[in-house]
């Protein structure tokens, strides 16, 4: 795999604000059914606030960027979704360094310690029906693909399947973690918004390769 | 959607601007979405904050003041607000005897706060203490769920601790009694109807003219049961029962019982209910010795109401009846 500039870095966190904001009505229909109907809402409101951060000033560095990108996602979300995603690319920046190139390992890795902040934080375990439930068979693919030498472009569209394929096995699930838990049995049937904008996440990431 | 607003987008901001318009005794923070008592910080008194997603007025903003809260940090309509606007709260309310967050029992709260809590001991070395309110028995209790939600008894946490720090309790005392109120009182809610997201512009769930939702939350959120619609009497029971029996509240129990509306239902309607509830407890022999009637902690305009009881001692009744000067409660002063 070749190597990720910081360029590309923005380009993906861009995408995932046009994903976000095109899909902003449906994942606030699928909060409506189990939640509180505004993660669309909120999610929007978060990454249009980080599209003007880096409009601003483009950081040069991975680190910068993603420091920027969780500052700015925790002090506009709100709700659960903002100290999540906050942390996510918090712990992602700080494993990324100063650096405006990182290898495809390095990606891995930071994706890891970024899920990992959002774990020690929400303490999701796998099956509660939540943005882990995506986040996580996403990275192992990605880190399989990784490590198998894929490029790119192939591992982050593994990783996006991966993703895709997490988010559908929500719906079936009884939730346990966050507002939906509190509709207990009425809770399945129903896809998470949480773990349908975190495979955006890596959807975006896979578009933003294959081009 | 028919709302008496300008613009979905500038609710909060806008309401904000009226707070502080019709009371004077409040200053508000419009950038950060703050509320806070005009003399905050009070010298020597352990700071009281809270906050919320908005959309529950009066909770949060309306109990600040003498007696209650000294701030309350306002967020988007049913969304948690941000640790900046918390920790900037907390700075701006400590006095050197520390700051007790008072947090309803919702994932996204209790996410944000900690995050504030966190800045405020790493960048202010402030002492911050945590009540989590988790009293509505709709929600079964378990290691494995995000818990029970935070609801009524969140109002009377906020009015007794209020009236202990105002009496200069340390913070560990303020928080102790928290934890014994939060303790002792149990909730219950229902709705008529759903509500409106100004931002989202439809109902959060549908509800038949012949039907009712039980177990709410205070978010628009579906509850645990749908029901045929019964009467006032037949709800109350409904209510009351898995709360008596959750604390277990008997026989020669004092209590305070606390009968909210959820926004859209009038006082009259409340009335018809807390008359059901006293029945009800005088049935097990259970004393209703102070009470609340009212919307405190409102859903929009859902219609609908929830129980909360909590069962009272001496300290607690001297605590309740206390002073208190905010724009949603006012006595003895």
């Amino acid at each position: 795999m070749d190597v990720v500039t910081v360029g590309e870095l923005e380009a993906w966190v861009r995408h995932f604000a046009e994903l976000v904001a095109t899909q902003r009505a449906y994942l606030t229909e699928l909060d409506s059914a189990i939640g509180d109907a505004d993660h669309g809402i909120n999610m929007d409101r978060g990454m249009q606030a980080v599209l003007a951060k880096l409009d601003a000033a483009s950081p040069g560095t991975a680190d910068a960027l993603f420091k920027t990108v969780g500052m700015t996602l925790v002090s506009s979300i709100g709700g659960a979704s903002g100290p999540l995603y906050g942390t996510f690319f918090l712990r992602f920046g700080t494993a990324c360094g100063p650096r405006a190139e990182l290898s495809a390992h390095d990606v891995v890795k930071a994706c890891r310690a970024g899920i990992e902040g959002l774990v020690a934080r929400g303490k999701p375990e796998l099956g509660d029906k939540t943005m882990f439930d995506s986040l996580h068979p996403a990275l192992e693919a990605l880190d399989a693909a990784v490590g198998q030498g894929l490029p790119p472009e192939a591992a982050f569209a593994s990783a996006w399947q991966a993703a895709v394929r997490g988010r559908d096995e929500t719906i079936p699930m009884v939730a346990r973690k966050g507002r939906a838990s509190y509709l207990g049995e009425r809770s399945a049937g129903h896809q998470d918004p949480g773990a349908t904008s975190a495979a955006l996440l890596f959807e975006a990431a896979a578009r933003v390769f294959e081009a | 959607m028919k709302k008496l607003i300008n613009d979905p987008t500038t609710v909060v901001a806008d309401a904000l601007v009226g707070i502080e318009a019709a009371h004077p005794d409040l200053r508000i923070d419009h950038e950060r979405k703050v509320i806070y008592r005009a003399d905050a910080p009070v010298a020597g008194k352990v700071g009281l904050i809270s906050g919320g997603g908005s959309g529950h007025e009066p909770l949060h903003g309306g109990f600040v003041g003498v007696g209650m809260l000294d701030a309350a940090c306002a967020g988007e309509v049913f969304t948690s607000p941000t640790p900046d606007q918390m920790h900037e709260a907390t700075k701006t309310v400590d006095a050197g005897a520390g700051v007790l967050h008072v947090v309803k029992n919702y994932t996204g709260d209790v996410l944000n706060f900690e995050m504030a809590a966190e800045l405020a001991a790493e960048e202010a070395g402030i002492k911050v203490e945590a009540i989590v309110t988790n009293d509505d028995v709709a929600v079964e209790d378990s290691l494995y769920t995000a818990g029970r939600r935070g609801v009524g008894v969140t109002v009377l946490v906020e009015k007794i601790c209020g009236a202990a720090a105002e009496a200069g309790a340390d913070l560990a005392s303020v928080a102790a009694i928290g934890h014994k109120v939060n303790g002792l009182g149990r909730s219950m809610g229902m709705a008529l109807t759903s509500c409106t997201v100004p931002a989202a512009g439809k109902p959060t769930f549908e509800l038949a003219e012949t039907e009712m939702e039980i177990g709410i939350g205070i978010h628009g959120e579906p509850g645990r049961h749908r029901e045929p619609l019964g009467t006032a009497a037949e709800i109350a029971e409904r209510l009351l029962d898995p709360i008596v029996r959750d604390l277990p509240y008997g026989r020669g129990d004092r209590v305070l019982a606390f009968v909210n509306g959820m926004g859209g239902t009038p006082l009259l309607e409340l009335y018809v209910v807390f008359a059901e509830v006293a029945r009800i407890l005088g049935g097990h022999g259970i004393t209703v010795e102070r009470s609340l009637v009212g919307p405190y902690i409102t859903s929009l305009e859902m219609a609908g109401c929830s129980i909360t009881l909590l069962k009272l001692d001496d300290e607690l009744v001297r605590l309740w009846d206390a002073p208190v000067r905010t724009p949603a409660l006012r006595w003895g002063v």
